[in-house]
């Protein structure tokens, strides 16, 4: 059976050519950067290549960039770093939508005594801006929004959101782990203190990640050690990750245009296609600017986790917002701060394209979907065929 | 991804009994779309009480679609009274075991068994009876202590995963705490029925004197009981244990121990220092 891989928001396939240049870094040219010899040394002035690749992609200069391990990390360390050089401010502004990596350490900081305000989103997803703007103060020592969400790919005006922060003194994060790759991003003229990557959200492997720290931001490191990233981020490392990462955002510049375009089309195609197919279903955070590569989808009286599993036996593979597909019980907590209604909550699918996807895939899905949304609305009693709406309305 | 076993899958791959009983006589209903999954019922009983014919509809996932599916094929042809008498783990075991955070699943199926056989009885549907204790999901007291009692349970995030109870907001969990703890003490040794106070000391008193006592004096020491609080028995160390560095250890397994196994493995042995 053939994978038909749309969860790329999840992760994604390494790219070839990113294989292809990291490989060496675990057979010939296994040195460690730090060692004084040629053989070490050499690996030092490849890992500032693809410093420079990875700032190229961002507008950034190459000694804004520190490698983390992942994208939760780089999330951790602004918001701790930020906290740590401002004592005497306690108050933490960030959205009820954040990835994990924010929401729950704010919730660890919450019980440490500090302040957390969460900015409310609209149906949409959209952030509340009056709100927002409202709850920044002198006591505020960061704000940290998402620059994509993962579940809808709904974008926020980070960049408007930083300048409200930066013109009241106040530090500004972005979790830009969805948006890198998939839009373009130019720091060069921006209000954007620090910013976090994930590798493998952009065809580089699993286990590296980036924090962008603009020149001349207090900054506290989360992990001391050695004096690798200019003392800001200890651990001997990760070469040839690293080196990967700078390919894959070498690749992301050139396939930025393909992605807001073809992909584009594609991830149109799919969600016009089902949703002229399916009755009852709905796309959240359709009405929002966003990613060109999620859709989010409601299928109204089913359960996410079934659909899943029923898409799985034709091999593809695509996310559940619904509270049985995490283990927790309550459907995902973005779509419940979206106020999405419980009936299609539950029922919620995300496909998250890249540019290894072809239209034959998009029609292939547009086929096998349909029949078995049927199939599982035959069994719900929550579904009424003759009325073709859903039994307690939404 | 869900460790299902291969039972789970099939039942949920090709549901056996989909569908509605057209002239069906009882119906049970039970879970609720805000909840995630629920569960429609239908039976057909014939005049003997037997279970002609059985089907269901689901709202959940691929276990809540297995365990009705699997529920209907147990039923069928058994009688009503032999159909009560399954129970959550039964659906469970039928399934070959399901993951433990979906065993919600199986109750859903046995709650819906019930409501159906209540139906047919004429009983109506039941209000729920007990006192709301999980908000988010709507699990009452009974509910969860009914759950604790058949399949055992010792933590809150057992009876969440059986019942949902303490899934959402979080702020009853101390109250399943309570009721765990006291269904647990219900359930405490049959063999050994409740003791009464008096009793207790009593039974401490002699195992003291029988038990515990001529190995102390063998060492030139002694212990004194002073007093029983509930399940707190205090006493005072005499002689060479008043002045022992090792009595602490003593008192726990020495004492203690021979308090555990000849009156109650609840007691707890505190020194007093006088």
């Amino acid at each position: 059976m053939t994978t038909v891989y749309m969860d790329n928001n999840a992760t994604t396939q390494v790219a070839p050519e990113v294989l292809e240049a990291m490989l060496p870094y675990f057979h010939d040219l296994y040195g460690n950067p730090s060692s004084a010899h040629t053989f070490g040394g050499q690996v030092g002035h490849r890992l500032r290549e693809a410093r420079e690749k990875v700032a190229g992609l961002l507008g950034a200069l190459p000694d804004e960039i520190i490698f983390t391990s992942c994208g939760s990390e780089s999330d951790n360390t602004a918001i701790m770093s930020a906290l740590h050089t401002q004592e005497g401010k306690n108050h933490i502004v960030t959205s009820r939508v954040e990835h994990p990596a924010v929401k729950v350490l704010g919730g660890h900081l919450a019980k440490q005594g500090y302040r957390v305000t969460e900015i409310p989103v609209d149906r949409e997803g959209r952030l509340d801006m009056d709100r927002y703007k409202e709850s920044l103060t002198q006591d505020t020592a960061i704000v940290s929004l998402m620059w994509a969400n993962n579940e809808t790919g709904v974008i926020f005006p980070v960049e408007e959101a930083a300048q409200m922060a930066k013109s009241r003194g106040i530090l500004f994060h972005t979790d830009a782990v969805q948006a890198v790759g998939k839009i373009p991003i130019d720091l060069k003229n921006s209000a954007i203190d620090m910013l976090s990557i994930s590798g493998h959200k952009l065809h580089a492997p699993k286990g590296v990640g980036v924090l962008y720290v603009r020149k001349g931001t207090k900054y506290a490191p989360f992990l001391v050690g050695g004096h690798q990233e200019r003392g800001r981020r200890g651990g001997t490392e990760n070469t040839a990750s690293i080196i990967a990462l700078g390919k894959a955002c070498e690749l992301a510049g050139k396939h930025m245009e393909d992605e807001n375009t073809r992909v584009k089309a594609l991830r149109d195609k799919l969600e016009q296609n089902i949703l002229e197919k399916v009755s009852r279903c709905r796309v959240n955070g359709g009405g929002a600017e966003r990613l060109p590569n999620t859709s989010n989808i409601s299928f109204e009286s089913i359960e996410g986790e079934a659909i899943l599993l029923l898409m799985d036996e034709f091999g593809i593979c695509a996310s559940s917002g619904s509270a049985c597909t995490s283990g927790s019980l309550q459907p995902s907590h973005v779509l419940r701060a979206m106020g999405v209604p419980f009936t299609m909550a539950h029922g919620s699918i995300r496909f998250s394209l890249s540019i290894y996807n072809t239209e034959e895939e998009v029609d292939f899905v547009v086929e096998k979907v349909p029949p078995i949304i049927e199939t599982l609305r035959e069994l719900s009693p929550f579904w009424k065929p003759e009325e073709g709406i859903c039994a307690t309305g939404a | 991804m869900w460790d299902y076993t291969d039972k789970v899958k099939e039942h949920f791959l090709k549901p056996k009994n989909a569908g509605e009983v057209e002239d069906a006589n009882a119906v049970g209903e039970v879970g609720s779309m805000a909840c995630g999954d629920a569960l429609k019922l239908t039976l057909k009983v014939d005049e003997k009480g037997n279970i002609e014919d059985a089907k269901f509809q689901t709202f959940g996932c691929a276990s809540a679609i297995a365990s009705a599916s699997a529920l209907t094929e147990m039923i069928k042809g058994k009688s009503l009274e032999e159909a009560e008498k399954i129970t959550n783990q039964d659906i469970a075991d039928h399934l070959g075991g399901l993951p433990k955070e979906k065993m919600h699943c199986s109750v859903l199926g046995r709650q819906a068994l019930e409501a159906a056989v209540a139906n047919y009885k004429g009983e109506g549907v039941k209000e729920k009876e007990g006192e709301i204790v999980c908000e988010c999901f709507g699990v009452t007291d009974l509910e969860i202590e009914r759950a604790i009692r058949e399949n055992n349970l010792t933590t809150v995030e057992e009876v969440t995963d059986y019942t949902k109870a303490g899934g959402g907001c979080e702020n009853c969990h101390d109250t399943i705490r309570e009721i765990i703890a006291r269904v647990r003490d219900e359930e405490r040794p049959p063999a050994r029925p409740k003791l009464s106070n008096i009793k207790k000391i009593k039974m401490i008193e002699e195992t003291i004197e029988s038990e515990i006592r001529p190995s102390l004096q063998h060492d030139g020491g002694d212990v004194e009981l002073i007093d029983v609080i509930g399940n707190r028995v205090l006493v005072a160390t005499r002689g060479a244990c008043a002045v022992c560095k090792a009595a602490e250890i003593t008192l726990k397994s020495l004492v203690e121990a021979k308090l555990h196994e000849f009156v109650s493995p609840e007691l707890v042995v505190e020194e007093v220092k006088e």
